[in-house]
Order: C-alpha cells, then sequence, then structure tokens
C-alpha cells in the first residue's frame, strides 16, 4: 500500500480529473493486462500516439509477453516472440539501461511488437534503479518524451511492479489460466509431475514438491529423500512404456521426506506433446498406501472371514448331520410360519422331494398347513418357551394317519424379539399302538385275573375234594393195611396148624411114617414153608407202607449180628459147599439201630449170595466212613451176577430174574424190595454192583447212628 | 387133664392157652411127646381160672383170645402175688410191633411169634424154665428129658 500512495501524490498534474480516474482505477485492478491497456488507452488519449504496447517479463519463462497494445495488427501479435535470454535485441538491452530510450529505426532482424521502426522504449519499474518488470513501446511521439508519457509510464510501472511482485502471472493472460491451473493441480490432493522423458521435473504441484523438492531450510534426511523419490521416479518412468502413446499404469514406493516411512503409489503416466516444449511427460502419483494397507486387511478379514465361514460350514454342516440323525422329524420355522430348515425325515413328511405323484403332494402340502396352524399357535403364545401338542399327519407316501406330538420351542434374538420357531415331532403311532395294547393287556390281564379267580376257586374245590378222597384214600389204605395184617394173620393160623402137624408127623409124634409118606410130607413141608414166607414177606412190605414198623433202637456191634446170620444160615452154609469169610474193617464203630431190622437184611443179602452162588465164596465185610458216619456192609459173592440192565428190577416188588414157576432158587422175590424199604427206615440205603457171571456186591449203608424219624 | 398139684408133678406142666383149637391141640400133642405134662385153656377166664387151679410151671399164652385176651389175663396173673412167679410165654399171632410191645408191658416173660414150629416153642419153654428153676425148686431136673429129637428138613 505504500506504493500504492505513490502516484496519488502527483495527482495535481495538468489533467488532474483524467490521471485521478486512470489512478482509481489502477489501486482496484490486481490484472498486469487490464491495468496495461487501460495505461495504453489512456496514453492514446492524452497524446499523439500512433503505435503503443505493453511487454511484461514472464517470470517464470524467459519470455517477453505482450499484454496491452494500441494500433498493431493481429498479425503482429501473433508472430511476436522475444526473449530475455536475446541479450543482444535492443528491447532486453533496453530493460536492463535505467532511463527511456529512442529507438530510431530498429534493425530487421529483430523483432518488435509494432509496425513502426522507430519508437520510444521506456522501461517500467517501481522505483529508479530497480529491476525492470516490462517495457512501454511507445511510436508516433516526439523524440523527447513529454511530461504526460513520463507520468504514465512511472505509473504504469509501479502497478505492473505491484502486480508482478505479488502474482507473478495472475496479470498475464497465459499467466492467469496457469495459476488456474497450478490451482487445480495443487487442489489435486494427489501428487502430479510434469517431467521431460529423462524424468527431469518442470512443473509439479504442492504434494509433488513435498515429495521430490527439498527446500533450503530442510534437514539432510529431508533432502536425502527427495533426492532417493527423484532416482525412484526417474527408473520407474524410465522402464515404463513411455513410449506408447497410451497411458501407463504401476506402483511406485517413495518415501515419506518428513515421515521417513514408505508410501506405495500408483504412478499413472502419459505423453504429452507440446509444439514449444516437446514431448514431456504427465505423472499422477496416487497414494495407495492406505489402499494397500485397506488391501491387507481387507484380505486378512476376507480370510478369516472365509476360514469363519469354513467354520460356519463346518458346524452346519455337523448341525445337518446331528438333525438328520435324528429320527424325529425337526423343523426351523420363522416369524412369519415359512419352513427355514428340516432334516431328512421331516422332509419326507412336508417335502417329498423328487416325487410329482399328485396324492402324496396333496399329503404333503396338508402337512404343510396342518403343521403351519401348529406353529402360528406357537406364535401367538408368545412368552412361552415350550409348546407341546398333537398334529395329525398323513404319511405322504402311503396317507397312513400318522398322529405326532409336536414339541415347539421359540428362539428368541437378543433384543427378545422371537425368531425362529423349532419344532419336533414325535410319531405317535407307536405310543397309540402301545396305548391300545397296554388296555388290551389290561383287560386280557383282568380277564386273566377273572379266570384265576375263577380257577382258584375251582381249584380249591378241586383241593378240598382232593383232601376228601385223600382222607378217604388213607382210611381206605388203612382199611387194606388192616385188612391184609389180619387176613395174614388168618392165614397163618391154619398155616401154623399145617406146618406143625407136618412137623409131628415128620417127627414121628405120631408113630414111624414109611419112606414115600416122608416124601409127601416133606413136600407139604416145604411147600408151607413157602407160602409161611410169602405171607410173612406181605405182611412185612404192608407194615412199612402202613407206617407200622417203628425204629427199635439198640446199640449192638455188627462182628456178633455176623456171627448169628452165619449161625442161622449155618446148615444153608454148609449145604451150598461155599468159602463164606466175614471181615472187620479197622474202626467200625457199635452201631446204634434197629438190630433186628438190620439182621433181616443181612440175613438177606447172604442167603441171597448163598443161594445165587454156584460155586466159590461169599465175603462179607464191614467198613466205617467216619467222615459220613457210615457203616457199610458188603455182601461180596462170586455168583452168577446180574447184568447191568436188571440191576434195578431186583429191588422190585416179586421179582426174580428168573421168573419161570420152576425157578431153582425159592424165595419170595420180595427180599431184596423189603430189604431197601428197611434200609431207608434205618435211614440208610442199599447199592448193587454186579458182572453179569463174576458175581455181585450188594452194600448196606446205614448211619452208625440211626435218626428217630 | 388131670389135675395136679404143683408138689406131685414128676414133668413140668405147661398151661397151653390157645382158642384155635387145632393149634392149641397140635401144641399140646406135642409139648407131651416133647416130655411136659399140658393142660389147656381156650380163653383168657379160662386161662386165670386154670392157673390158679392147676399153679402150671410155665404158661403159653396166645394174645388174641376171646372173652378176655391174653394182654388182660397176663396182667391179672402178674399182679397176682400167688402167680406172678409162673412164667409166661406170649403166642403173638399178630407180628404187628404193637403186639410185641404189648406183651412185654402186660408182664410176659417171653414172645413167640406164630406162625412157630413145635420145635421152637420147645426150646423157649425149656429156655425159659431153665431160667425159672431156682425159683422153683421141685422142678427138678424133670423138663429136661426124654425126647429132644430135632430134626429139620
Amino acid at each position: 500500500m505504500s506504493r500504492a500512495a505513490a502516484p496519488l501524490a502527483q495527482v495535481q498534474g495538468v489533467d488532474s480529473d483524467a490521471k485521478l480516474a486512470f489512478v482509481e482505477f489502477l489501486l482496484t485492478s490486481i490484472d498486469v493486462q487490464e491495468s496495461s491497456r487501460r495505461a495504453v488507452d489512456w496514453l492514446v488519449a492524452h497524446a499523439p500516439v500512433t503505435e503503443a504496447a505493453v511487454l511484461v517479463a514472464e517470470p517464470l519463462t524467459s519470455e517477453m509477453l505482450l499484454v496491452a497494445e494500441h494500433g498493431v495488427t493481429s498479425g503482429a501479435i501473433m508472430d511476436f516472440s522475444l526473449s530475455r535470454e536475446d541479450s543482444a535485441h535492443p528491447l532486453i538491452q533496453a530493460l536492463h539501461t535505467p532511463a527511456p530510450s529512442f529507438v530510431d529505426a530498429l534493425p530487421l532482424h529483430h523483432r518488435a511488437p509494432l509496425e513502426s521502426r522507430s519508437f520510444h522504449v521506456i522501461p517500467l519499474r517501481a522505483e529508479a534503479g530497480e529491476h525492470a518488470h516490462g517495457l512501454l513501446l511507445v511510436a508516433g511521439l516526439a523524440p523527447a518524451l513529454d511530461a504526460e508519457t513520463l507520468w504514465l509510464s512511472r505509473t504504469l510501472g509501479k502497478q505492473v511492479s505491484r502486480l508482478m511482485g505479488r502474482q507473478l502471472l495472475a496479470e498475464t493472460r497465459f499467466g492467469q489460466e496457469r495459476m488456474l491451473l497450478y490451482s487445480i493441480i495443487n487442489a489435486v490432493t494427489d501428487p502430479i509431475l510434469l517431467t521431460d522423458t529423462e524424468g527431469k521435473l518442470i512443473i509439479a504441484n504442492s504434494h509433488a514438491e513435498k515429495l521430490f523438492a527439498a527446500p533450503e531450510e530442510a534437514s539432510e534426511g529431508w533432502r536425502r529423500a527427495a533426492a532417493l523419490n527423484n532416482m525412484l521416479f526417474s527408473a520407474a518412468l524410465s522402464t515404463s512404456a513411455v513410449g506408447m502413446s497410451e497411458m501407463s499404469r504401476r506402483e511406485l514406493l517413495l518415501v515419506d521426506p518428513l515421515e521417513g516411512s514408505d508410501l506405495l503409489f500408483e504412478l499413472l503416466s502419459s505423453r504429452a506433446k507440446d509444439e514449444r516444449q516437446g514431448t514431456y511427460v504427465v505423472s499422477i502419483l496416487r497414494n495407495v498406501t492406505d489402499l494397500a494397507r485397506a488391501k491387507e486387511e481387507i484380505e486378512e478379514s476376507y480370510r478369516t472371514l472365509r476360514v469363519a465361514q469354513a467354520e460356519v460350514r463346518d458346524e452346519r454342516h455337523r448341525l445337518d448331520l446331528i438333525i438328520d440323525s435324528v429320527a424325529d422329524p425337526i423343523l426351523v420355522t420363522d416369524q412369519e410360519g415359512d419352513i427355514v430348515l428340516m432334516n431328512t425325515p421331516a422332509e419326507r413328511l412336508f417335502n417329498a422331494p423328487g416325487i410329482d405323484d399328485e396324492g402324496t403332494l396333496r399329503r404333503v402340502r396338508a402337512n404343510g398347513a396342518n403343521l403351519t396352524s401348529f406353529v402360528s399357535n406357537v406364535l401367538t403364545r408368545s412368552g412361552e418357551q415350550r409348546y407341546r401338542g398333537e398334529i395329525q399327519l398323513g404319511d405322504p407316501m402311503t396317507g397312513r394317519p400318522l398322529p405326532v406330538e409336536a414339541v415347539a420351542g421359540t428362539i428368541l434374538s437378543e433384543q427378545g424379539e422371537l425368531m425362529w420357531v423349532v419344532t419336533i415331532l414325535h410319531d405317535l403311532t407307536e405310543a397309540i399302538e402301545k396305548a391300545r395294547l397296554y388296555e388290551q393287556l389290561k383287560q386280557a390281564s383282568v380277564e386273566l385275573e377273572r379266570k384265576v379267580q375263577e380257577a382258584t376257586a375251582e381249584l380249591a374245590d378241586q383241593n378240598e375234594l382232593l383232601r376228601r378222597q385223600h382222607i378217604a384214600l388213607e382210611q381206605a389204605s388203612a382199611l387194606k393195611s388192616q385188612f391184609l395184617a389180619n387176613m395174614s394173620h388168618e392165614f397163618r393160623t391154619p398155616l401154623n396148624a399145617i406146618l406143625g402137624y407136618t412137623h409131628m408127623l415128620l417127627n414121628n409124634v405120631t408113630g414111624p411114617v414109611s419112606d414115600p409118606q416122608r416124601k409127601s410130607l416133606t413136600r407139604i413141608d416145604s411147600n408151607s414153608r413157602h407160602l409161611l414166607a410169602l405171607i410173612n414177606d406181605i405182611l412185612d412190605i404192608t407194615r412199612i407202607e402202613a407206617g407200622r414198623m417203628p425204629l427199635n433202637a439198640t446199640s449192638f456191634g455188627i462182628g456178633e449180628l455176623f456171627d448169628e446170620v452165619q449161625a442161622e444160615l449155618e446148615p444153608i452154609i454148609k449145604r451150598s459147599n461155599l468159602a463164606v469169610t466175614t471181615k472187620m474193617r479197622a474202626g467200625v464203630p457199635t452201631v446204634r439201630s434197629d438190630r433186628q431190622k438190620v439182621k433181616q437184611i443181612m440175613l438177606n443179602l447172604l442167603s441171597n449170595a448163598l443161594k445165587f452162588t454156584p460155586a466159590g465164596s461169599v465175603t462179607m465185610t464191614a467198613s466205617y466212613d467216619s467222615k459220613q458216619k457210615e457203616i457199610a456192609i458188603a455182601v461180596k459173592d462170586t455168583g452168577v451176577g446180574i447184568p447191568v440192565e436188571d440191576q434195578v428190577k431186583v429191588f422190585e416188588d416179586f421179582r426174580q430174574l428168573d421168573s419161570s414157576p420152576a425157578r431153582g432158587y425159592g424165595g419170595t422175590g420180595l427180599g431184596l424190595s423189603i430189604c431197601r424199604r428197611l434200609a431207608h427206615i434205618l435211614g440208610g440205603s442199599i447199592e448193587l454192583e454186579s458182572t453179569a457171571g463174576k458175581g455181585s456186591t450188594f452194600t448196606l449203608r446205614l448211619p452208625a447212628k440211626a435218626r428217630k424219624r | 387133664m388131670k389135675p395136679a398139684s404143683t408138689t406131685a408133678r414128676e414133668q413140668p406142666l405147661v398151661l397151653v392157652v390157645e382158642d384155635y383149637q387145632d393149634a392149641r391141640e397140635m401144641y399140646a400133642a406135642y409139648l407131651q411127646f416133647s416130655g411136659f405134662e399140658v393142660a389147656e385153656a381156650g380163653n383168657g377166664i379160662e386161662a386165670i381160672d386154670k392157673t390158679h387151679e392147676l399153679m402150671p410151671d410155665i404158661v403159653l399164652m396166645d394174645l388174641a383170645l376171646p372173652r378176655m385176651d391174653g394182654w388182660e389175663a397176663t396182667k391179672r396173673l402178674k399182679s397176682d402175688p400167688r402167680t406172678r412167679h409162673i412164667p409166661i410165654v406170649a403166642l403173638t399171632g399178630h407180628a404187628l410191633a404193637g403186639h410185641a410191645e404189648g406183651a412185654r408191658e402186660a408182664g410176659c416173660d417171653a414172645f413167640v411169634t406164630k406162625p412157630c414150629l413145635p420145635d421152637a416153642l420147645v426150646t423157649e419153654i425149656k429156655r425159659l424154665l431153665d431160667l425159672h428153676r431156682p425159683n422153683a425148686e421141685n422142678a427138678k431136673d424133670g423138663a429136661r428129658t426124654p425126647k429132644a429129637s430135632k430134626k429139620r428138613s
């Protein structure tokens, strides 16, 4: 502003109003060209000017630009071009002269914007001695410049210096566009560079400058970073397909000069052709560092997502397997009631995939409808977590009724909103069938119970009947035993007489008998004795069976019994010519048992042995089993023996192996049967060991101390 | 039947008590044949009467008797001081155990099961008489005589 005040002080000139208006205009103008044009206009109005032009020094190039003119043909304007490096040119020389000069007849090889070859050249500067920013060319004036023209030149000089100093290019037409372009490219956040094909920087926007140009005051690191970036950039350009006209795109790693961190750029470069400047390269760097990082992050997220998806898929697969493996149909429905998930068993009921049979489809739809109504029931009962009900479905394939129990559970979102309904169906056919069977079973059970009761009652009656029959039988049996006992007694009374008289006759009580008489009497005697033996045996059995054979236990030695038995059978032993021996093993104690019965058994066994042994020996052995406290009396013979198949029979009633009437052994056939019965009464047993043709061993075993029955 | 006082007897007197005549006479005949004097009774009452009258050396008592059975008769004889010493041999026709027990309880000194051959009976009687000899001084050795021919087929 201090410079702007200067022209105002001199406004008090010849034409003060015109000057004042001009100065006011200049003060409001910020444009070199506009100011210059006004100045030329003012000059033309106030002086006899034929031609005039204003040239200003373009600060970035060495050009002198024509910014205003008067009387100059357009062709001259187009052709004009002047470089400040053309130091031989009078106009360039005039730029450095302190005072205005008059060019009289400019040599033709020098170009000037005016037609006239003679003109005044007035340097435009702020103050005398300062560097000139431009030139005012005026033709048509007298060689000595008038005061008005000098004032104007001084005023314009100040104005041009002021504007050129503040905004060098703004006052020029091209400069303005350049400024605009600068503004534009500076506004672009991406670094933009204009270089020659070698990579040498021509123009860079501020973002590019930060990367590639280090100011004077920059640190060593910054400068190095800038140098490195330049190298990298040049290398990138030279290796890129710069030769081609189309745009090339590549990545470029640079260094942030301030941060020192890596910056990744996408380098877009394309060739531009300029007629004056030749071929150069426009490069735009797009910072993709964040992008790359973002990309990495995205890739990482994507990978995580993929893993998560795989996990979810696995989980889902597992879940599918699990719910498919459940035999009961499972369905998941959304809040609209639409099925979103179901397992295979459920699909059979509600989907019937791959089947287009009309009946099946109809049943599937019916099933679906039934399910929907169930689910809608569930949906209306908000608040209940579980809902149980029965649905009548049908087997889609067969149409068989399929009653199911449905259990539904609701799944709520975190906000408590109902999300899904999970329904599990359970086939009730079996349960119903079971219930039916159970009912039948119950009825059957009741029926059975009734029958059992009837049967029990009947059984009780039967039992009662049986009891009575049993009593009757017992009575009958007792009567029979009594009868038999009586009868045998009655038999024996006359038999006693027969035997007695026969005996008497044989003993000559009634006088001598002849031999034939004796023979007959002997027959009578032996048959009577046999009859008596039979009667006695029958009586014994009867008594045993009637339980009227009590145990009469006394203590006695087996040895004495051996003697007695042998003595009683002495005649038979003598007749048999058999060697009869007895053996007492060591430790045989005194026996407490029914002496008479033991003796009876021994008599029987020994007489049997004698009877059935044609030759050889009979041995009676007594031994004692101290562990069992059991006496064993074995009667061993070397007789005919008993075949194995007959060894049971010999103990049966009336059984002799040779049961022909003419049997040679005598006896009633009741002996062993009675022996066995007696042995039982004594708490013992009789065993038989025999080989046909070799002999038999009958062993009586009895407890050393018979127990009272 | 000749009544004889105890003192005058040369042979031991056996009172045969038996209701079955054939058997009674058979025993009697054989006992006589064997050297005894024999008296007979057909029932229990008669047996008591005859015992008191004849004071036999031994009584052969059938148990199953009409009017008064052998047990009762034996009991009475054994409870009478006059007849207590006379040995009584029971003839138990019923070989049922109860009969033997009953006989012993009634006071019989021995018992013989019917059917019994005369020989066996004689043997038993002799055995008992030998046992009672010290009591009956006058019985002497008479019972031990004539024929005791044992013959068995």
